[in-house]
């Protein structure tokens, strides 16, 4: 693990109309972690994801990516975002998706090419669905749809990867293979950060943890953090109740 | 009675009828399904009359608000099919049936006395004249009395089910766990909301239906989230345009219907805007 | 002109059209109140301006307030047509009035076309074409998952903008031969016919434009040839038979294929079945090509006749008299059947 600060988060406050949904949230996270952010329902994870991607425009606060304000970082930064997002009913196909990955560093106007479509297509490879590359996105399972989200996150070739529930409505296999790739990918100096709802398999899937409900509750390493003490707070509730849920 | 008086009431409790059904029609995230049924009952009105030859038979209202509940029949049954989005099935239907009528209208226009001008606009002006007479009596205006009949319905409807439609609008799934038919309901609210565009299309067109319809209701959301105060809103808000919009036309000696409009989206522009500066 | 039809079906706003349609409206008679002339450009500048104030009011009302797409659409829709007709009508009461014309935006009349018209479609197409081409990632992109495209740094907002005004310049310069009234169905009926028959993006902007070429050019054949019809329902009742000849007969997408298909799965489904059930019973013997008597599968629901020998046919199994008896490759299918052929959840 790296000493350096990958995202740090800086007094944020985001609402939606009146109700706030995170309140004034400081948090930094360290270079090279495999983080799951947990928090029950409501808690405000997703929308911590969007804000410092600049998905939504936070109230107040400030968001810094290796230090510098993340519209000049974006070539460090992968999104995976919620599987029901979008509309898989898009006349496109697996390889199409994956090639998105590629736009940014394209930029405007220009054409993906025979590398982008290369890259795209190792990406496919390492998920496991080289032999889906021609499907329509709408006859894939959803496992299969959210290796292809995974797939086109690493054609970015990002430091830091921010993913949202990609555990959710996946079979086991896929959840098998998403968290071998994301091990991989630790291994290998990123930095990745994980919406996760499964309280039991924290500990065995990630090495840092951030506890949030609204406000910000705990970060830190799990071996050192995620306690009774922690859950209890951000759930309210014992905790073995939010683990069976 | 005045048909200058005449024309203000029939506009008056048309509007109440309308912001009745269009309340839930807002709050139910349906509202294009009233510019669906509109323009759908077309082909209804104009079959209803090769059969009937009177513009204003009953049997009209009956055809046309039938062929409205083709319209809602068939956008589900697209829907079903999983081809298409909801808000296409709308955009696909509509269309087509409204052209068939127009089609009719045109191919048969010695015959009717429709005119496409009078299906968009519909013709408050002539409705005082049209006259229900028993025995010889007066008993004023056709238009008036077929409106006035619906309202009174859909008041009794709406005290009757109140409960219900609230919480089949708030909740689909308790509602039907509670043994209250979405469905049910569901068909019941567009009934109301066929029958009450037929009638009011008669008087104020295809359009001015859904303006009537949609805006005191949304005009009224935004002011409050009271269902009881929404709907006493919306009828208030429509009962004064009808009446603003009435003196509007007679000042610039235009449209009826297309004035009511204005000046209903005159109010919407306004509390929109207010709205806007609360934040 | 035609392509901007494709990406309203897939933005979930498919009657963003009809909405914006009856908001240029009050724009042709506007244009015409100030400068009283009858040009169609000058006119369908207004009709422009008019349908963009309808956009981005719809948009101020979903994104400022509580009120849903629906409604938006529904105001807008109401009150601008509304508002046009009541200054069409005060235009028809004006003394010396050269509003003969106007009414054609309302249902279409494409025999009033002149050359100029034509010309001017032509080029807006043309332009149309040619932005669709240079932005065709990023409009992509933006379509299928927004959200993404802002974390890749694309100017989301410029691009929604760019879309949305060229549908509504293609609404606009669709109005003189559709009309106000029918011209959302021309927006979404190609597209929507021809995302049956691909699953690719190009493909069916293509075959949209098709679609709706061909409904143009035969509808406005069928309105010229007969007295008192205006172009825009014929036109639309032309463009509602492609969609309901796709919806049946597209072959992976039509429902009556879909149906044959399902029809097939049950069947295959029964076969595997009844084969299954053999295995259950020939597995514990060692030879598995020992004869059985037919009569004991009849206590098998799914078991006919014309499964035995529909599974004879595949060679999984030998018929002699009134014995059956499995073979080599019945075997390995049966065993295999549940291990991978399991459709996936």
């Amino acid at each position: 693990m790296g000493t350096k600060i990958a995202v740090a988060v800086d007094d944020l406050t985001v609402a939606y109309n009146y109700k706030p949904v995170l309140w004034d949230i400081d948090l930094s996270i360290p270079e090279g972690v495999l983080m799951a952010i947990v928090g029950p329902n409501g808690a405000g994870k997703s929308t911590l994801i969007k804000s410092i991607l600049g998905i939504i425009d936070p109230i107040a606060g400030s968001v810094a990516i290796y230090g510098k304000p993340y519209t000049k970082q974006r070539d460090k930064v992968a999104y995976v975002p919620q599987k029901g997002s979008v509309d898989w009913d898009f006349p496109t196909t697996a390889l199409d998706v994956v090639m998105m990955g590629t736009y940014g560093s394209l930029g405007w106007i220009k054409r993906p090419g025979a590398k982008e479509k290369k890259l795209s297509l190792e990406a496919l490879e390492k998920v496991g669905m080289l032999a889906f590359k021609n499907r329509q996105i709408s006859q894939l399972s959803g496992g299969q749809q959210q290796r292809i989200f995974l797939a086109r996150a690493l054609v970015q070739n990002a430091a830091i990867y921010f993913m949202d529930e990609p555990f959710q409505g996946v079979d086991a296999t896929t959840e098998i293979a998403i968290i071998n790739i994301l091990k991989e990918l630790r291994k290998a100096g990123k930095t990745v950060i994980v919406v996760h709802h499964d309280l039991q398999t924290v500990p065995e899937y990630f090495d840092w943890v951030t506890f949030l409900n609204v406000k910000h509750i705990a970060t830190g390493p799990v071996k050192d953090i995620f306690n009774d003490d922690n859950l209890t707070k951000t759930y309210g509730i014992n905790y073995k109740v939010a683990v069976q849920q | 009675m005045s048909p200058m008086i005449d024309i203000q009431l029939i506009a008056t409790v048309t509007a109440a009828a309308c912001a009745i059904p269009g309340v839930f029609l807002v709050l139910r995230k349906m509202a294009l399904i009233s510019d669906a049924i509109s323009h759908s009952i077309l082909p209804g009105i104009v079959i209803g009359f090769f059969i009937t030859h009177d513009l204003a038979s009953p049997w009209l209202i009956i055809f046309a608000a039938f062929s409205g509940i083709i319209t809602v029949v068939l956008v589900e049954l697209i829907q079903k099919t999983g081809l298409v989005k909801e808000d296409t099935a709308i955009g696909l239907v509509f269309p087509a049936l409204f052209s068939i009528g127009v089609i009719l209208i045109a191919q048969n226009a010695n015959d009717v006395h429709l005119d496409v001008d009078a299906v968009l606009l519909g013709d408050l002006v002539y409705a005082p004249f049209d006259r229900l007479i028993i025995d010889g009596a007066d008993f004023g205006p056709k238009g008036l009395w077929t409106i006035s009949v619906i309202l009174v319905i859909t008041l009794v409807l709406l005290l009757a089910f109140y409960k219900e439609l609230k919480i089949s609008t708030f909740d689909v799934g308790l509602s039907s766990a509670l043994g209250f038919s979405p469905v049910i309901l569901h068909y019941g609210l567009m009934s109301v909301a066929s029958v009450t565009t037929v009638a009011a299309f008669d008087a104020v067109g295809a359009i001015l239906v859904v303006a009537m319809m949609i805006t005191p209701a949304a005009a009224a959301y935004l002011l409050t989230t009271d269902l009881r105060k929404m709907l006493l809103l919306s009828v208030l808000f429509g009962v004064g345009s009808a009446i603003g919009g009435y003196w509007f036309a007679r000042w610039l000696d235009a449209s009826i219907s297309g004035s009511i409009t204005t000046v209903l989206g005159l109010l919407f522009l306004i509390i929109y805007l207010l709205h806007l500066a609360k934040d | 002109m035609r392509y901007a039809r494709k990406f309203a079906v897939l933005r979930k706003q498919s009657l963003l059209g009809d909405a914006i349609s009856h908001a240029a409206l009050p724009g042709i008679a506007v244009a015409f109140l100030i400068t009283g002339a009858k040009d169609s450009n000058v006119l369908l500048l207004g009709a422009l301006v008019s349908g963009l104030i309808g956009v981005f009011w719809i948009r101020g009302i979903t994104t400022k307030t509580h009120l849903k797409t629906d409604t938006a659409l529904g105001l807008i829709l109401s009150l601008f047509f509304g508002f046009g007709m009541l200054l069409l009508t005060y235009i028809q009461k004006q003394p010396n009035a050269n509003q003969a014309g106007l009414d054609k935006y309302l249902f279409g009349q494409a025999a009033t076309l002149v050359e100029s018209d034509v010309l001017l479609m032509v080029i807006v197409t043309g332009i149309s074409l040619l932005v669709m081409l240079l932005f065709w990632k990023e409009f992509k992109l933006l379509l299928f998952d927004k959200n993404y495209a802002m974390t890749l740094g694309f100017n989301t907002k410029f691009i929604d903008g760019l879309i949305s005004f060229f549908i509504v310049l293609a609404i606009v310069i669709g109005l003189q031969t559709v009309g106000v009234v029918l011209m959302s169905a021309m927006l979404l009926a190609p597209a929507a016919a021809a995302r049956q028959w691909t699953n690719s993006l190009s493909t069916m902007v293509i075959l949209a434009a098709i679609f709706g070429a061909f409904s143009g050019v035969f509808g406005t054949a069928i309105s010229a040839s007969q007295n008192n019809l205006s172009t825009g329902p014929v036109i639309v009742l032309v463009a509602a038979i492609f969609v309901i000849v796709s919806f049946l007969f597209s072959p992976e997408r039509g429902i009556i294929f879909k149906q044959i298909r399902l029809i097939k799965n049950r069947r295959d489904l029964q076969l595997k079945k009844t084969l299954y059930f053999m295995y259950d019973i020939v597995r514990d013997h060692d030879d598995i090509s020992r004869p059985h008597a037919i009569r004991i599968l009849n206590s098998f629901q799914g078991f006919t006749k014309k499964t035995l020998s529909k599974l004879e046919e595949k060679d999984w199994i030998t018929i002699q008299g009134q014995n059956w008896s499995m073979t080599e490759d019945g075997f390995e299918t049966a065993a295999n059947l549940y291990n991978n052929n399991l459709p996936e959840s």
